[in-house]
């Protein structure tokens, strides 16, 4: 049906796709781990409350969560000529996209850890553990389950964002997408890329379940 | 010697615009060696009181020294060390539930910077003590109540601790359970000559395993001793009502509707027990009299028959009966109101 350059063509895609997704996602971690980690340790029941630091980072994850990712990916321009050199292609893709998730994972973060039972964290205390044991030894191996979870449908979100970034030329399925069936008319292209990128995404979504439920000891 | 020692302890908690006062001058005394009974109605005080022996909950004025060091004049990090000396357990158990049996008793020890072989060792040593050696593997949500607390019991135990702090540790549990928790504890106490601190709102378990008892009441002490004498002489009503009313589940509740113009509870003692002295009562002054209550109890380890009696109205029968069943040896107490 189709000669070897589209299939070339679509194959490059779903690698660059790939490529995005995970860098950003691994990347954004980096940033919304840590971040959501202060976000716990420093809110009103954490270990360590602190009003300023957990108002800043509060409204700081608030601000650009609410910038729509379109938009963001443009207002970034600067930044990501900054950082990688140019503004366009798959590698220059990722910074926005970091920049997008690292919030939305500080706030899932937040909240998986907000499930862990306080007893548990009140039990660790009475065996004199420091803070650092606590959210190390105890926080993060109890709320590993829901932190896969999270990590799943982060990556999910990602996948469906490195997708939106075709329409200024980021690479990757989204672009071809974009550029066959919007700009060229070839609707057979387009739905092609959208069964892959259905496909791709049933495959992090089944994954990343799969993995969290193997991992839960609680039944 | 003395192991915890409170002095004039206060908690103050602040909500929103309110003041919250949750402990008010509290003064115990706890020896080496006790097992010490801390019992009250939920919402009372105590379990914030337990969790002011390790700082949990810091004091808003007060001391607590626990052997020679004042808790209050410790840094951090010294807090932290001590209280690796007190440990804990929990009525909802408080295990990793993502961390296996063994793992959870190693827990304890690795903070500690114990190596990984040396902490399976001791975890190993602890788990055969409560009885649950075949279970190392196995996950928490696999065990049930008893056996988890267990667990929690062996944890608690890996850093050779002095006090053992118990926060409703058996409230969870059916009777058969929390008798062999019960006894477990009273083992580990003799064996190991750890001093426990157990807090509950059962009766039933301060005289099961307790030396001596502090009842408490709205934030205060009102009443604390040898179980046995509070038992006895029960001084305050909050005592009153903790041992007449206490064991709910036991008794199905307690005849409150009958009303008898005038109560006395009687305890035997041993000695007292080889006598039939009610009977004999009855054939002597040719009256009848109404029993409201009758139990037996375990108190430290003694079985003390307990007794309410209605009395006849006749006032000088009243006293000739009273005075009879002194006469006897029994610890006699009037008792107003509803039982």
């Amino acid at each position: 049906m189709f000669d070897s350059q589209v299939i070339n063509m679509l194959l490059e895609g779903i690698r660059d796709t790939l490529y995005m997704t995970i860098f950003s996602t691994v990347i954004a971690y980096i940033f919304g781990l840590p971040l959501g980690i202060c976000l716990k340790v420093t809110s009103k029941d954490g270990l360590k409350p602190n009003k300023i630091i957990y108002g800043i980072l509060d409204v700081f994850c608030n601000i650009v969560r609410s910038i729509p990712f379109l938009i963001l990916l443009i207002l970034l321009i600067p930044f990501t000529r900054f950082v990688v050199g140019k503004s366009y292609g798959s590698t220059a893709t990722i910074v926005p996209l970091v920049v997008c998730a690292a919030p939305y994972i500080a706030r899932m973060v937040e909240s998986s850890l907000n499930e862990v039972d306080p007893g548990v964290i009140e039990a660790a205390k009475s065996m004199g553990a420091s803070n650092l044991d606590i959210v190390f030894h105890v926080m993060l191996v109890e709320a590993r389950t829901s932190l896969i979870v999270g990590a799943t449908i982060t990556t999910g979100n990602i996948l469906g964002y490195s997708a939106m970034s075709g329409t200024v030329g980021g690479g990757g399925l989204g672009d071809i997408a974009v550029r066959y069936g919007y700009y060229r008319w070839q609707t057979d292209i387009m739905i092609i890329t959208v069964i892959l990128l259905i496909i791709l995404f049933q495959i992090i979504q089944n994954v990343g379940m799969k993995i969290a439920g193997n991992l839960d000891r609680r039944k | 010697m003395s192991e915890i020692v409170v002095k004039d302890l206060c908690k103050t908690f602040n909500q929103n615009t309110d003041t919250v006062d949750a402990l008010k001058n509290i003064n115990l005394t706890i020896e080496t060696g006790d097992i010490y009974g801390i019992i009250g109605m939920s919402g009372a005080g105590k379990s914030t009181l337990v969790r002011c022996f390790n700082f949990l909950e810091k004091p808003t004025s007060g001391e607590v020294w626990i052997g020679n060091k004042n808790l209050s004049a410790l840094s951090e990090k010294e807090l932290r060390a001590e209280r690796s000396e007190i440990a804990m357990i929990f009525q909802s158990f408080n295990l990793l539930m993502q961390k296996n049996v063994i793992d959870n008793v190693c827990f304890p020890l690795r903070l500690q910077k114990i190596s990984k072989a040396d902490a399976r060792k001791r975890a190993k040593e602890l788990l055969e003590i409560v009885g649950l050696s075949e279970k190392e593997k196995a996950y928490p949500a696999q065990l049930s109540g008893g056996q988890r607390q267990r667990v929690a019991i062996a944890r608690a135990l890996a850093n050779k601790p002095r006090i053992l702090l118990c926060d409703e540790a058996t409230s969870a549990l059916d009777p058969q359970t929390t008798a062999s928790i019960l006894e477990l504890l009273r083992d580990i106490n003799k064996k190991l000559g750890i001093t426990i601190v157990v807090i509950t709102h059962q009766m039933s378990v301060v005289s099961e395993i307790c030396n001596k008892v502090a009842i408490i009441e709205k934030g205060e002490v009102v009443e604390n001793g040898l179980v046995e004498d509070v038992f006895n002489h029960p001084k305050s009503s909050a005592a009153r009502e903790l041992i007449l009313r206490g064991d709910n589940e036991k008794t199905g509740g307690i005849v409150e509707t009958i009303n008898a113009e005038r109560k006395i509870r009687i305890v035997f003692t041993e000695n007292s027990s080889y006598e039939p002295v009610i009977a004999n009562m009855v054939l002597k002054f040719q009256t009848a009299v109404n029993i409201l209550r009758a139990d037996t109890r375990n108190v430290g380890g003694v079985a003390k028959g307990e007794m309410i009696l209605g009395l006849p109205e006749d006032t000088t029968l009243q006293e000739n009966i009273i005075s009879y069943l002194r006469e006897r040896g029994l610890e006699i107490e009037e008792v107003t109101g509803d039982v």
